[in-house]
């Protein structure tokens, strides 16, 4: 057999019927369900009389739009009727809902791979974009509309497109303070925000090995940022051990037979991917956005790139739009730009290991009088276990706010918003207009950077805590 | 579906590079649980300024473009979020074609869902068209059956699409029906599964 890519070995494994010169028909293993992007297909499924193919194979959350204080109060109307019919479908569909009464809640990112549904190998699809993130466990995740959410539904599968393979490579190690955000910020500042369009992508290299499930599911997160709809990193002993004993994972002799199948998902020597790029990771600095798109980012140590450096017209012109929306001018120091809000959560950056970082930063410090910080916990359960480690205590005690679970002020459908022409740092995933509310300026940076931008006002290199530290 | 053969309409040119979903239907409008009725919110924050009132600045707000329903976007079109109501809201303000020389994945698949025809157009062909359209009223044919654009002033060029779309597109199938009719392949895969993944 020819050398495969663990991509394809995945695809191969999906087929239920090869499309000659067309999509092939895959199977999906893992159908996960939010308020916002599911109405709709339920919605068609009782038009046509339809059923859930397999309830068993589907979970739901409730995440994008509900509030992060008195979480059982929605006041806007439109968004109760939502959460409403997401109660109401699951109920009459049979499906399992983890709704606001239930620890299981949280950003259905964050709470997929908690409770073990997320599983290395498996087909994983979810009405939304980031669900790129599920491939940090070597699975093959992505986003999808909601006519699709509505045809996996009532058969299980999708019609897909063979996609291109793309291998995202990052050796060497990576400098103190700079963390998996930076890594996935500086591939797609140097490459764009769309080199993965009709790609997936397979991060390989020692920097991704090192790494924490959690920070494996950061990187894979933005795969969509880069245009890719997935990406991926081939599991191994990290990923079976965070795999192990969770609550829907297969028990027992079950789980060493999965165990023994998951270790072949690796890419063969010899495959060919259909391009390949390389990154030095010890060259990689904390990075800031300091546009309207994810692949405007630059180092914390440069400035605000002048019009000139931009080659093409496009760009160019884009640059203008974007020093406009974001009240910057050319050559400003990204040190010197001040922030009124810092925003720790999203399922980019919302989980332990990005709460530990944070809170390691602050401790003990003051968050800046000119600054609202908070933190948004990814899950019920990411946020039981913080309390359980103290952490709430040392965000509260240095002056964030400590809130329930959800996707709060990534995309600001709730309540979580930043007022037009004010500045946030934020670990989310998109500096779109508009994105955190009506003229609201987003930069996007690591927990870490966020953290340090609540105590000093403006953005600090990171790497400085360390020095200072060495120092003392 | 309506099947979509062939398309004659105004176009309007949109020429920005990276218009995200979240331009394309912002956020606030997303909480609304029926699939009709998004036209109005279509790229709302550019198309009316702080009182409500159309934004002179915003292009698909002159004049010229009033009535279009073919749209020449820029490179990257649709990136960012999953969110359909991207092109419910496109549809539903009256776009039934889009022309750009590279959509985003999700975005692009959507289109098709919904019996729109996204055209990737090699970037020189793309900027000829933008050179002919931009600041006109000018009406122009999509053949989808013939892969042409042709106008009124002569002008022709053809496009290359993905014969899978095509096929469903001119014929109006309902995907999911022709999916269900495959029951005995999607059983016959099921039966075959690791027992790990059927628990």
């Amino acid at each position: 057999m020819m050398p495969r890519t663990i991509i394809e070995k995945i695809w191969d494994q999906h087929i239920v019927k090869h499309g000659e010169g067309k999509p092939d028909l895959l199977y999906i293993d893992l159908h996960l369900i939010h308020e916002v992007t599911s109405p709709q297909a339920f919605e068609g499924l009782r038009q046509k009389g339809r059923k859930v193919r397999r309830p068993q194979n589907t979970f739901a959350t409730m995440d994008h739009n509900i509030p992060t204080v008195n979480r059982f109060e929605i006041k806007d109307e439109v968004a109760k009727r939502q959460v409403t019919a997401l109660e109401r479908n699951c109920e009459e569909f049979g499906v399992r809902l983890a709704d606001l009464h239930s620890v299981d809640q949280g950003i259905v990112h964050v709470v997929g791979p908690e409770l073990g549904l997320t599983l290395p190998g498996k087909t994983i699809v979810c009405g939304d974009s980031h669900t790129s993130t599920h491939g940090a466990f070597g699975a093959l995740a992505f986003g999808i509309g909601t006519s699709e959410v509505e045809h996996v539904l009532s058969t299980q599968t999708l019609w897909q497109q063979r996609p291109k393979t793309l291998e995202v490579r990052v050796d060497g190690t990576l400098q103190k303070g700079v963390t998996a955000k930076d890594v996935i910020l500086a591939v797609i500042g140097k490459y764009g925000v769309k080199f993965g369009t009709g790609y997936v992508i397979e991060y390989t290299g020692e920097v991704f090995r090192n790494m924490t499930m959690d920070e494996r599911m950061t990187v894979c997160n933005m795969s969509i940022e880069a245009g890719a709809r997935a990406g991926l990193i081939a599991p191994d002993e990290v990923t079976f051990e965070y795999c192990k004993n969770r609550k829907y994972t297969p028990k027992g002799e079950e789980f060493d037979k999965a165990v023994e199948e998951w270790k072949a998902l690796r890419t063969d020597p010899g495959a060919v991917y259909d391009k390949s790029i390389v990154l030095d990771g010890n060259k990689i600095s904390p990075m800031v956005t300091w546009g309207i798109n994810p692949g405007m980012v630059l180092p914390v140590d440069s400035e605000v790139p002048a019009p000139e450096s931009f080659s093409a017209e496009d760009d160019k012109k884009e640059a203008i739009r974007a020093y406009e929306y974001m009240g910057l001018t050319p050559h400003q120091k990204i040190e010197d730009i001040k922030v009124e809000h810092v925003f720790i959560g999203s399922c980019t950056n919302s989980r332990m290991t990005d709460l530990r970082q944070a809170a390691d930063m602050i401790k003990g410090k003051k968050v800046a009088d000119s600054v609202r910080a908070i933190v948004v916990p990814g899950s019920q359960s990411v946020k039981l276990q913080a309390e359980k480690e103290g952490l709430d205590q040392i965000f509260l005690e240095a002056g964030f706010e400590w809130r329930e679970s959800g996707c709060s002020m990534c995309l600001s459908m709730n309540n979580d918003v930043v007022p037009e022409g004010e500045r946030c740092a934020s670990t989310s995933n998109r500096n779109f207009e508009g994105r955190q509310g009506k003229g609201a300026r987003t930069h996007l940076v690591s927990p870490a950077m966020a953290a340090m931008a609540a105590i000093h006002g403006h953005f600090v290199d990171v790497r400085k805590f360390y020095q200072e530290k060495t120092v003392v | 579906m309506e099947p979509l053969k062939s398309h004659t309409g105004k176009a309007a040119v949109l020429n920005r590079i990276n218009v995200d979903t979240d331009q394309i239907i912002p956020k606030q409008f997303l909480k609304r649980i029926e699939r009709t009725g998004y036209g109005r919110f279509a790229f709302f924050d550019w198309r009316y300024d702080a009182n409500g009132e159309p934004n002179p600045e915003f292009e698909l707000n002159q004049p010229v473009y009033q009535g279009a329903s073919i749209l020449i976007a820029g490179e990257n079109f649709g990136c960012g979020s999953s969110r359909e109501h991207a092109p419910w809201a496109l549809d539903d303000y009256g776009f039934k074609i889009i022309i750009a020389p590279s959509f985003a994945d999700i975005f692009h698949q959507n289109c098709f869902k919904n019996g729109m025809l996204p055209i990737r157009m090699p970037y020189d062909n793309w900027k000829q068209l933008v050179g002919q359209y931009e600041n006109k009223s000018l009406q122009m044919t999509v053949d989808l059956e013939k892969q042409l654009i042709h106008d009124s002033e002569g002008n022709q060029i053809s496009f290359e699409v993905d014969p899978h779309w095509k096929e469903m597109l001119i014929n109006g199938y309902d995907e999911i029906s022709l999916t269900l009719l495959l029951e005995d392949d999607i059983k016959q895969f099921e039966s075959q599964r690791s027992s790990w993944l059927q628990a």
